[in-house]
C-alpha cells in the first residue's frame, strides 16, 4: 500500500481528457484523498496534445510530482511524451485500438485495453474515457461505487440509461484489469484516506467565489486565458444575486466600467492577464489619482506580448509595481493556495474601500488553474468593511451654493471620507488632474505636494492585510531560506523536506504581500539564513529584486528561474539549492 | 425645485471666448432642470480636451476621467446606480477617435445614459491638430498640407451600430439643443447627441457663419420621419451630416438594463451586499 501516487491522462485536445480527469478526480476528493490537479493545454480547441496529471495523497499536496505511476494513453503521442516521466513499476493503460509501443528504455508495465471496443459494446465509442476511469481505478483498488454520484450529477439529466451505461462502463473497465492483474497491484493501491469532506476548485473559482462573498454585484472582463473562469462563474453566478457581467469591448474598457462602478458606491472587479494588464494601466493610474477602488485580478501566464498564453509564468511583477505613470498608491497581493485566493480576494475589497486605491490580486495560471483539495471555507470569515465610505445624506453638512463637499480632505492619515453620488450635500468633483480637496483642478504648487503626500500617506504604515508574508522557520539560523511566491509554495515545501532529509537546515518564505513590500517581516528572515535562495517562474529575478531592494544583503541573495512555461517539480528544488550547496553559486 | 441656475457653478470656464462649449453647458443646465432633476441626482462623466473640462463646470456630480474612456465610467456608474441621470461628454478627438470603439460598443450595448459630443472638427486643448471629424484637405499643425485622411461619419456610424437615438444641435440654436438633450435624457437606452460646437481659435473654416449657411433643421423638413431607419441614413448621406434635429428613435429597443435578465428597479448600490449562509452553502457545495 501507498501513500500518494501521479495519475495522468493523454489524447488529442478536445476528445474528453479534461472531463476524464475530473470525473476521476472529483470521486476521489470525495473518498476524502488530498488532491492536485494540473493541466497541460494548448491554445486551440481541438487537437494537439492535451493531458491532466493528478496527485492523489493521504497528506496535503501542493505540487506536481517528479514522476508518474499511471500513465493512460489515447495516443501513441501521448506514450512517447509521457512515458520518461513513468518509474521502473509504473503501468500504462493504453487503447489496443491503436497498437501501443512502449519506448525500449521505459520499464514501465503496458496494458493494452481495449477502450473503444468495450466502450462500443456497451453503447457508445465517447465512453471510453469511463472505460479508463474504470481501470484506473481497480489499478489503484478504489470502490466503485465512488463514481456513482460524481456519474449521476454528470448525466442525470440525459436520463437514467444513460447514468447507468456509463457506470457499467467503467464497471467493465475495472473487470478487464482485474482480469489481467488477477489481483490490485499492491505498488498501487492506496492507503485509505481520512474521509474528510474538502472542496476540490481551481484558484480562479475561489477568487470568483471570494468576489461574490465581498459583495461584488458587477463584473467588467475581456476574456484571456487564464482567467476567464472568473468571469464564467461569475456570469453563472452573479444573476442570482441581481448582479451581472459585462463582456466588454476591451480590458480598458474593463477596467474603466469598474472604476465607473466603484465610483458609484458597488464593489466591481475585473479579471485579466498580462495582456490584459498592460491596456489597463493608465486607468490604474486614474483610480490611483482618483481614490476610487478598484479590485484587479492579473492571473499571470508566459509573456512577452502574447508569449505562452496557457502556460505558467511569474513576469509580471514589475509590471504591477511599475507599470502607471507618475506615482499613486497601490496594493498588490499575492495568494499561494486556493485557499488563499477566497479568502485573499474579500480582503481585496476590504483594501480598496478602506484605502480607496487600486489593489491588484496577483495569481499565476498554475493557481488560477491547478485544482487543489481545500478545506471548508468559513462563512465567519466573510468580513466587510467598506472604509470611510458615505452612502446617505444623514449627519453631511448643508452646501452653500456653488460650495462643494471636501472629498480630498487632508487627513492624518490621507484617507479622506468617500461620498457617492446621489447623495445631497455630498457634491464634489473628481478629476484625473491634479485637484484640491474638493476636486476641482489645481497647478498651486503647496496644494500638489500636500495631495501627493495624501495619498501616498494611506499606505506609508503597516496596511490592514492579514498574512503579508507565510513563513515555516523551524530553524533559528538557517541554512538556506528559500523564498517564491504564488503557485510555488507547495514545491517549495518538498524541496524543503528533501533538503532537511540531508541534513540541510532549511526556513521557507512566501511573499503574500508585494506591494506595499513586507520588508519587516522578510528582513529578519534574511539575515538570519546564511544563503537565501529565491525560487520564480521569470527569467530576470523580479522577486529576487525586490527582495534586494527593500533588504539589501545582495551577495546572499541569489535567483532560481524557471521559464521554459512549465512549473517547479519538487526534485528540481532540491537540486538547485543542492548544486548551491556543492559550488557556492547556483 | 431646482432651476437651471442651480447646476451653474462659480468656476470661470477655461474656454476661449466663444467657444461654442458654453451653449452646450447651458443646454445642459437647462435641461437638468427642465425634467425635474436635483444637483445631486446628476452625474457627469466626461473626457479629456476642452470639451471635458464641462463637468468641472456643472454643480452636479462630476468625473473628469481620462482620454476616450468617458463611456465606459459612465456605463459602469449607471449600473451600479440606475436611478441616477447619467451624461457622458466630450470632444470629437474623445468619442471618434482614442474612444472611437467604445462609442460603437456603448451604441450596442444600449445603457441608459446620454452621450454628448461637442465636435469641433479638430483638436483644441493640444493647440491645433486634425481629427477624425476633419475634411479632407484640412490644414493643421499635424497636416500641415491638409489632411489626407477621410471624414469619419459619426451618426451614419451610430445608425449602422443600432443606435436608439441619434440627435444633431448646433451651438448657435440653444432652444433645439436644449429640447434634444432633453428627449435624449428621457430616451430609455443609450441616447447620442452630435453638437457641432465651433472652434473659434483653431479651425478657420468650419465657423459659426459656415455652419449657419450649411446646416439643415430636420424641424424645417417636411415630412422627415424620425423613427424611419432607412431615411434617417439617407438623410444624412445626402447632407453629409449636415443637419440639426432628432434624426432617428427607436422607442420599442429596450436598454440593457431591462434585458439583463434578474436585473432589479432598486440600484445595485441600494441592495444588501451580505449574501446569507444558506446562499453560502449552496456555492460552496458546488465545488464538494
Amino acid at each position: 500500500m501507498i501513500k500518494q501516487l501521479s495519475w495522468k491522462v493523454g489524447g488529442q485536445q478536445g476528445e474528453g481528457i479534461d472531463s476524464t480527469g475530473e470525473i476521476f478526480s472529483t470521486a476521489l476528493n470525495r473518498l476524502g484523498y488530498h488532491l492536485y490537479g494540473y493541466r497541460h493545454f494548448s491554445s486551440r480547441i481541438k487537437g494537439g496534445h492535451s493531458n491532466t496529471k493528478i496527485r492523489i495523497s493521504t497528506q496535503p499536496v501542493g505540487a506536481v510530482s517528479d514522476d508518474l505511476d499511471v500513465l493512460v494513453a489515447f495516443d501513441q503521442e501521448t506514450i512517447d511524451l509521457n512515458a520518461h516521466e513513468l518509474h521502473d513499476k509504473g503501468v500504462i493503460l493504453a487503447d489496443e485500438k491503436f497498437n501501443p509501443k512502449v519506448p525500449d528504455d521505459i520499464s514501465a508495465r503496458l496494458f493494452s485495453v481495449p477502450f473503444i471496443k468495450i466502450a462500443q459494446e456497451v453503447g457508445l465509442a465517447q465512453m471510453k474515457n469511463m472505460v479508463a476511469v474504470g481501470a484506473s481505478s481497480s489499478l489503484l483498488g478504489l470502490p466503485l461505487e465512488a463514481f456513482q454520484s460524481v456519474i449521476e450529477e454528470k448525466f442525470s439529466r440525459k436520463g437514467q440509461q444513460v447514468v447507468e451505461k456509463n457506470m457499467q462502463a467503467i464497471k467493465e473497465g475495472a473487470d478487464f484489469i482485474l482480469k489481467e492483474t488477477g489481483e490490485p497491484l499492491a505498488e498501487l493501491t492506496l492507503e485509505p484516506s481520512d474521509g474528510k469532506k474538502r472542496l476540490y476548485m481551481i484558484g480562479n473559482d475561489a477568487i470568483a467565489l471570494g468576489a461574490v462573498a465581498a459583495g461584488v454585484r458587477l463584473m467588467a472582463a475581456y476574456p484571456i486565458t487564464p482567467s476567464s473562469e472568473i468571469m464564467e462563474y461569475l456570469i453563472k453566478t452573479l444573476p442570482k444575486f441581481g448582479g451581472t457581467v459585462v463582456q466588454t469591448e476591451d480590458e480598458m474598457a474593463a477596467i474603466s466600467m469598474v472604476i465607473g462602478a466603484n465610483y458609484g458606491g458597488i464593489r466591481s472587479l475585473t479579471a485579466s492577464a498580462g495582456p490584459g494588464l498592460s491596456l489597463m494601466t493608465e486607468a490604474i493610474g486614474l483610480a490611483g489619482m482618483t481614490e476610487t477602488p478598484a479590485v484587479i485580478v492579473d492571473t499571470q501566464r508566459g509573456g512577452p506580448s502574447t508569449g505562452l498564453p496557457t502556460k505558467q509564468e511569474q513576469s509580471d511583477l514589475n509590471a504591477m509595481i511599475y507599470s502607471t505613470h507618475g506615482e499613486i498608491p497601490k496594493i498588490v497581493i499575492a495568494p499561494s493556495t486556493v485557499e488563499e485566493c477566497f479568502y485573499d480576494t474579500i480582503q481585496a475589497f476590504n483594501l480598496a474601500d478602506k484605502y480607496q486605491c487600486p489593489v491588484i490580486i496577483v495569481s499565476d495560471l498554475a493557481l488560477s488553474l491547478g485544482k487543489q483539495s481545500v478545506e471548508p471555507l468559513d462563512y465567519n470569515r466573510i468580513q466587510i468593511d467598506r472604509g470611510r465610505l458615505i452612502t446617505e445624506a444623514d449627519g453631511l453638512k448643508e452646501l452653500a451654493n456653488s460650495e462643494l463637499f471636501k472629498r480630498y480632505e487632508l487627513t492624518e492619515d490621507g484617507i479622506s471620507q468617500r461620498v457617492i453620488p446621489g447623495v445631497k450635500n455630498g457634491l464634489h468633483h473628481v478629476t484625473g488632474v491634479e485637484h484640491d480637496q474638493v476636486g476641482r483642478p489645481s497647478e498651486n504648487p503647496l496644494n500638489r505636494k500636500q495631495m501627493m503626500e495624501k495619498r501616498l500617506q494611506k499606505l506609508a504604515g503597516p496596511i490592514d492585510f492579514q498574512d503579508p508574508v507565510f513563513i515555516d522557520a523551524k530553524h533559528e539560523e538557517a541554512d538556506l531560506l528559500i523564498v517564491g511566491i504564488n503557485s510555488t509554495r507547495g514545491v517549495i515545501q518538498e524541496g524543503m523536506e528533501r533538503l532537511e532529509k540531508d541534513g540541510i537546515k532549511v526556513n521557507h518564505l512566501h511573499i503574500r504581500q508585494v506591494l506595499p513590500f513586507p520588508t519587516e517581516q522578510v528582513e529578519p528572515l534574511v539575515a538570519k539564513a546564511k544563503k537565501v535562495i529565491v525560487v520564480e517562474n521569470n527569467a530576470t529575478g523580479q522577486l529576487t529584486n525586490q527582495l534586494r531592494l527593500h533588504v539589501g544583503m545582495l551577495e546572499k541573495i541569489k535567483h532560481v528561474g524557471k521559464y521554459d512555461g512549465n512549473p517547479f517539480l519538487p526534485a528540481e528544488i532540491y537540486h538547485e539549492c543542492k548544486e548551491l550547496f556543492a559550488h557556492g553559486h547556483v | 425645485m431646482a432651476t437651471f441656475k442651480d447646476f451653474r457653478n462659480k468656476v470661470k470656464p477655461n474656454w476661449c471666448p466663444g467657444c461654442g462649449d458654453f451653449s452646450v453647458l447651458a443646454a445642459m443646465q437647462r435641461a437638468f432642470a427642465n425634467l425635474g432633476n436635483e444637483p445631486e441626482d446628476v452625474a457627469i462623466v466626461s473626457g479629456i480636451g476642452c470639451s471635458g473640462r464641462i463637468s468641472g463646470y456643472t454643480n452636479a456630480y462630476g468625473f473628469h476621467g481620462i482620454h476616450g474612456r468617458a463611456l465606459p465610467i459612465a456605463q459602469g456608474l449607471k449600473l451600479a446606480n440606475r436611478d441616477l441621470t447619467v451624461v457622458a461628454a466630450g470632444g470629437d478627438g474623445d468619442g471618434f477617435a482614442i474612444g472611437m470603439s467604445h462609442t460603437i460598443h456603448a451604441i450596442r450595448r444600449n445603457v441608459d445614459i446620454t452621450y454628448i459630443v461637442m465636435d469641433n472638427q479638430v483638436y483644441g486643448l493640444t493647440k491645433g491638430q486634425t481629427s477624425p471629424r476633419s475634411e479632407m484637405g484640412f490644414k493643421t499643425k499635424s497636416t500641415p498640407k491638409g489632411s489626407i485622411e477621410a471624414t469619419i461619419a459619426p451618426l451614419e456610424m451610430a445608425l449602422t451600430a443600432g443606435a436608439g437615438f441619434v440627435a444633431q444641435a448646433f451651438s448657435s440654436d440653444l432652444k433645439q439643443m436644449t429640447h434634444l438633450i432633453e428627449e435624449g435624457l428621457k430616451h430609455k437606452g443609450f441616447s447620442l447627441i452630435n453638437v457641432y460646437s465651433p472652434c473659434v481659435t483653431y479651425n478657420k473654416i468650419n465657423t459659426y457663419d459656415w455652419f449657419k449657411e450649411s446646416l439643415i433643421s430636420l424641424d424645417d423638413v417636411e415630412g422627415y420621419d424620425p423613427t424611419n431607419r432607412m431615411m434617417a441614413m439617407q438623410k444624412l448621406m445626402e447632407s453629409q451630416g449636415l443637419v440639426t434635429g432628432l434624426i432617428y428613435q427607436n422607442k420599442e429597443r429596450q436598454s440593457y438594463e431591462d434585458l439583463i435578465a434578474g436585473f432589479e428597479e432598486t440600484p445595485l448600490v441600494k441592495q444588501d451586499m451580505k449574501i446569507s449562509q444558506a446562499n453560502f452553502d449552496e456555492l460552496v457545495a458546488e465545488f464538494a
